[in-house]
This record gives structure tokens, C-alpha cells and sequence, in this order.
């Protein structure tokens, strides 16, 4: 359904994208995860038709991007990082505008439908001007799913809005994302993780990591950290962890906790916590340390850097 | 075609919530309407000497005139509002072409300012009764004609300056110093060349309202002007959208 390879796009001197290639299938919830100025809003731009890329190939719907916009754009629902809305119409108006432009047939019914699946019907003909940032998300996401398109690219659908309508949001994308393609852009990992078949994590304008958030998670982390700690000096514990089967490495820390990491799929947890009850110290607390956004992109540079490094 | 009748009609209907197009409307009617007031007052007057005879021509001449500081209030803000909502990421990616955006926003604003001419039509209702035996129609439909064809030039031109500028107050006076500069200062260089010089005052618009469509005389020329300064107004805007999205 997306097909994207080679995709670059400079503005002016400054290159935001950076070659890149990924694919999603129909039926396919599809994550694009990365920090602000990653280039997802540029790469869903380019997508949806709205600006050409500089280098590339890029198949929506079947369709060339660049040689059959109005073919791709026909097919493709889009709901931008910042809401296109017209304050001055109400909610119902704004959508048959909409569907008249798609020449949608019973665009008067479609339009009814729409605001139900978005739960804004009881609101359809209030103006939009005086709708609530999660209202008017989901008026845009509304406008995006009107024409039923095969494809659906949403930019940060759930930005700036509370929890209860993330997760309204979030439960629409996935219903949606059942028999259509859904590629959403994030900068939350566990709202990725949530809703997603699939992560691709850009950074500074190329794609870092693909992966199902499963694998990605042990990909990414290699090892799960845990940190346990104990009443008391723990230095002897420490000797004694180190030779616990699957312990990868372990570290005493300033403030007389251990850190320790085991390889995935071999889980040293109920070895290591036997072994400290066991050894008669008091255990006091064992939680794993799961690893922020910015290091899992710190790592993942890291490792892209070293893998070009490799391949030269 | 319907792409643009639907572009066109939202572009009308937000006219009639638009602040400045109610001052532009009142501006427009007010004026020409005292002048209207003023004209038949000074026909009564000198009416027992059988002198002034008032023409709606009269009336258009001086709308057409306030035109030139009226369109560029309406259009400046055609695309730069779009831009500012974040609309225009909506329109640019609904599958529609660049030209049926800037072709409907031209539309929609020229219904309006159609609309403000019609209410002129009072004035000759008003007024062809007080002239015997009636009034030179073929002076009024020739007046109107070069009325319409003004508005739906200045327009094309300022919905095109409207496409290159995202600020309105930018918008506004390139706007206007265009159309100052068609009205009269294009025709300037015309007395320095003493072969060819016609070319200069051809260019002017005032050739073609002024001086011969508000005096009762309808030339191909005339038409093909204006017609021709609409094409060039809606191809820059299209234009100017398309280097819009390659920015
Ligand atoms: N219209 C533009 N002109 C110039 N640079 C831009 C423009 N839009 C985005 N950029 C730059 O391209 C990079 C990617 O931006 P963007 O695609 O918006 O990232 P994201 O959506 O992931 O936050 C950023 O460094 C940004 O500054
Ligand atoms: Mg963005």
C-alpha cells in the first residue's frame, strides 16, 4: 500500500530526509516514531502530495506520488500536525465541504456517520470555533476518514490531548487500522508500542530501526537491566550475581544498589532474587531499568554509525 | 469545473462573515450611493434649464474606481487565511488541481463583488423614470459590462498576489501599487515614443473602462484586455501555489 524507497527531500541546502525506504501493507498499523525535527511531518507531507520529494520513488495506493498525485490523493485520508479546521462551520458543514471535494455520493449521510465513528455526532452542528482541542482532533481525524481511503496517514494524532482521549483516539486508529493501511507518527515509544504491527524509528532524517515493537524492544535494549537492592553492604552479593547463568554484567552502584543486565529469553530474575535471600540479605527492591526515548536513539546512532563503519 | 463551483461557494459565503468585507461593502454602497444622491439633486436643480441629464454610467465609473482600493482588501487575504488555519495543507492535498483552487477562490470573490454591483441596479430602477424619454441604455448595458469585466480582472490579479504572499498586509499593497500602476502609470512612457507610444495607453486600464466602456463604447480589444488580464491573474496564483509546494 506504501511503498517508499531512495526518499530524499532537501530544503534549500538542508537535507531532511535522508534516502528512505520502508513498506506498509494493507491492513498494517504502522508507527513512525522519532524526536521532534526527525522528518516525520515531511516525510507524511511528501506522502500525501502536499510538497514533491527531492530524489525517490515513492507508491501510495498504487499510485506514483509525484506522476498520479490527484490519483494518490484520492485515495489517501490525511490529518496534518496542525488541525485544518474552519472555525466559522460547524462541524457538519466542514465535513459535507469535505466530501464534496472527494465527490463522496450521500454526502449529507456520510458526513453524520463520520462524526459518529469519532463520537462528535451529539456536537454536529456546533461550530467548530468553539470545539475543545480533543474535539477538534477529532473533527480532523473525521475529515481524514470521510472518504473511507485505503490509506490513512495521521501526524501526531494524539498530541496535546488528555488521557482519555488518547486513548479515544487511539482505539479509533486501531478499529480503522483493521482493513486499511494506518501510518501515525509519534514521539511517544509506548504509544508506538500500543497500537503498532510495526516501528520505524527515524532519526535526523533516516530510519534508524524496523521492526515489530517486540523484537524491536529486545533488539533495542539487547540485554534488560534490572537494579536490585539490599539492606546493608552488598559487595559479596555483587561476587556472587557474576556468576549467576545469563548475567551479562554487573555493576555496584554509589548508592549500594546493584545494576545488572541479562541477555532476553533468559530471565535471571528468580535466580538472582533466591540467591540474595538465600545469601540472608534483606531485598528491599528489584525493578528494571527501562530505557528513556533519547537513549534508545543515542543507542541506536550509536549502532548505525558503527554498522556503516563496518560495511566500508 | 465543480471543484471550482464548490471552492467558490464556501469562498462567497465567508464574505458574509468577513469583517472586512462588510467596511468594503458599506464603504462601496455608501459612496456611490450618495453620489447617486447627489447627481439626481443636481439634475433636479437644473432640470428647469434642461441641462444635466444623470447616466448610471456615471455611478459604475466611480464604483470602478473604488474598486482599485476595494479589491485589494477583499483578496489579500484569500490564501494568506488558509495558510494561517493550516486550511491550506487540506486543500493542497484533496484531490483537487493547484488551478481549481485559485480559479474557485476567484469565483467566489467575483459572485461577491457581482453581488455588491447588482445592488447598483436600484440606482437605475430609481432613475429611469426622472429622465425623458429614457435613459441611453446602450450607455448603461456598455457601462456595466465594463464594470463586471474591471472587477473580474482586478480580482484575478489580486487572488494571484494573494497566492505569492502569506502576509496580508504584503498582499495588500502589491496589490494595490499593481493596480495603480496599470490604471495610470503604465501609460506614462506613451508621450515619450512618438511611434509605438499607443502601445503604452493600450496597456492602461483606464484605456479600456475609462476612456471607452463607461462612455458607451464596446470595443473586441476592450474585451480581449481584460479577459486577458483575468488569465494572467489565475495563472500566477497557480503558479504561485505549485512554488509554494516545492519550498
Ligand atoms: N518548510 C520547511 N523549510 C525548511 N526546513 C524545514 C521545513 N519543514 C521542516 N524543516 C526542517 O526539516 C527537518 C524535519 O522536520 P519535520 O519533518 O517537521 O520533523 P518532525 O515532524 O519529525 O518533527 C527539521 O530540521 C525542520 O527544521
Ligand atoms: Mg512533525
Amino acid at each position: 500500500m506504501i511503498q517508499v524507497s531512495g526518499l530524499i527531500k532537501d530544503y534549500g541546502a538542508r537535507r531532511a530526509l535522508n534516502s528512505i525506504s520502508f513498506n506498509a501493507n494493507q491492513g498494517e498499523i504502522v508507527g513512525f516514531l522519532g524526536p521532534n525535527g526527525a522528518g516525520k511531518t515531511t516525510t507524511m507531507r511528501i506522502l500525501t502530495g502536499y510538497m514533491p520529494p527531492t530524489d525517490g520513488t515513492i507508491i501510495v495506493a498504487g499510485h506514483n506520488v509525484v506522476e498520479e498525485s490527484l490519483e494518490v490523493r484520492k485515495r489517501v485520508g490525511y490529518l496534518p500536525e496542525t488541525v485544518p479546521l474552519y472555525n466559522e462551520m460547524t462541524a457538519f458543514e466542514y465535513l459535507k465541504f469535505m466530501g464534496q471535494l472527494r465527490r463522496l455520493p450521500n454526502v449529507e449521510e456520510r458526513a453524520l456517520e463520520t462524526l459518529d465513528t469519532v463520537n462528535l455526532d451529539a456536537r454536529a452542528h456546533s461550530y467548530i470555533g468553539t470545539f475543545s482541542k480533543g474535539m477538534r482532533q477529532r473533527i480532523g481525524l473525521a475529515q481524514a476518514l470521510l472518504h473511507r481511503p485505503e490509506v490513512l496517514i495521521l501526524d501526531e494524532p494524539t498530541i496535546g490531548l488528555d488521557p482519555n482521549q488518547v486513548a479515544e483516539i487511539r482505539e479509533v486508529i486501531r478499529e480503522i487500522g483493521k482493513d486499511r493501511t494506518v501510518l501515525f507518527s509519534t514521539h511517544i515509544l509506548s504509544e508506538a508500542q500500543q497500537i503498532c504491527d510495526r516501528v520505524l524509528i527515524i532519526n535526523k532524517g533516516k530510519i534508524v530501526a524496523e521492526d515489530t515493537p517486540e523484537n524491536l524492544q529486545s533488539k533495542l535494549v539487547g540485554a534488560q537491566q534490572v537494579i536490585l537492592r539490599v539492606r546493608g553492604d552488598s559487595d559479596d552479593l555483587a561476587e556472587k550475581i557474576k556468576k549467576i547463568k545469563g548475567v551479562k554484567r554487573v555493576e555496584k552502584k554509589e548508592d549500594n544498589s546493584i545494576e545488572f543486565e541479562f541477555s532476553v529469553g533468559q530471565d535471571a530474575r528468580p535466580l538472582v532474587a533466591k540467591t540474595a535471600v538465600q545469601g540472608g540479605y534483606d531485598l528491599l527492591e528489584m525493578r528494571t531499568a527501562s530505557m528513556s526515548l533519547e537513549e534508545i536513539f543515542l543507542e541506536l546512532t550509536r549502532e548505525s554509525a558503527s554498522s556503516v563503519k563496518k560495511s566500508s | 469545473m465543480r471543484n471550482i463551483w464548490i471552492i467558490a461557494k464556501r469562498e462567497y459565503n465567508h464574505y458574509f462573515i468577513s469583517p472586512i468585507a462588510y467596511v468594503v461593502a458599506v464603504a462601496l454602497l455608501l459612496l456611490t450611493g450618495g453620489y447617486f444622491s447627489l447627481m439626481l439633486f443636481a439634475a433636479n436643480q437644473s432640470g428647469s434649464f434642461g441641462g444635466f441629464v444623470p447616466e448610471i454610467s456615471e455611478v459604475n465609473n466611480l464604483f470602478g474606481f473604488l474598486l482599485l482600493l476595494s479589491i485589494p482588501a477583499l483578496t489579500m487575504r484569500v490564501i494568506a487565511d488558509e495558510t494561517r488555519s493550516g486550511a491550506i495543507e487540506l486543500l493542497l492535498t484533496a484531490p483537487i488541481r493547484d488551478f481549481e483552487l485559485i480559479a474557485g477562490k476567484w469565483l467566489g470573490s467575483f459572485l461577491f463583488v457581482l453581488t455588491l454591483i447588482s445592488v447598483t441596479l436600484l440606482y437605475l430602477i430609481i432613475l429611469s423614470p426622472q429622465v425623458t424619454p429614457h435613459p441611453d441604455w446602450k450607455l448603461a448595458a456598455s457601462s456595466y459590462i465594463g464594470l463586471i469585466l474591471l472587477a473580474g480582472a482586478l480580482i484575478a490579479l489580486g487572488v494571484g498576489i494573494s497566492a505569492i504572499f502569506s502576509n496580508q498586509v504584503t498582499a495588500f499593497i502589491a496589490t494595490f501599487g499593481l493596480f495603480i500602476f496599470l490604471w495610470w502609470l503604465i501609460g506614462a512612457p506613451a508621450s515619450l515614443f512618438p511611434v509605438g507610444g499607443d502601445f503604452f495607453t493600450y496597456m492602461t486600464i483606464n484605456a479600456h473602462f475609462g476612456d471607452t466602456l463607461s462612455q458607451g463604447n464596446f470595443y473586441l480589444t476592450d474585451l480581449t484586455y481584460f479577459l486577458s488580464l483575468i488569465a494572467i491573474g489565475l495563472f500566477t496564483g497557480t503558479l504561485a501555489i505549485e512554488i509554494r509546494r516545492w519550498k
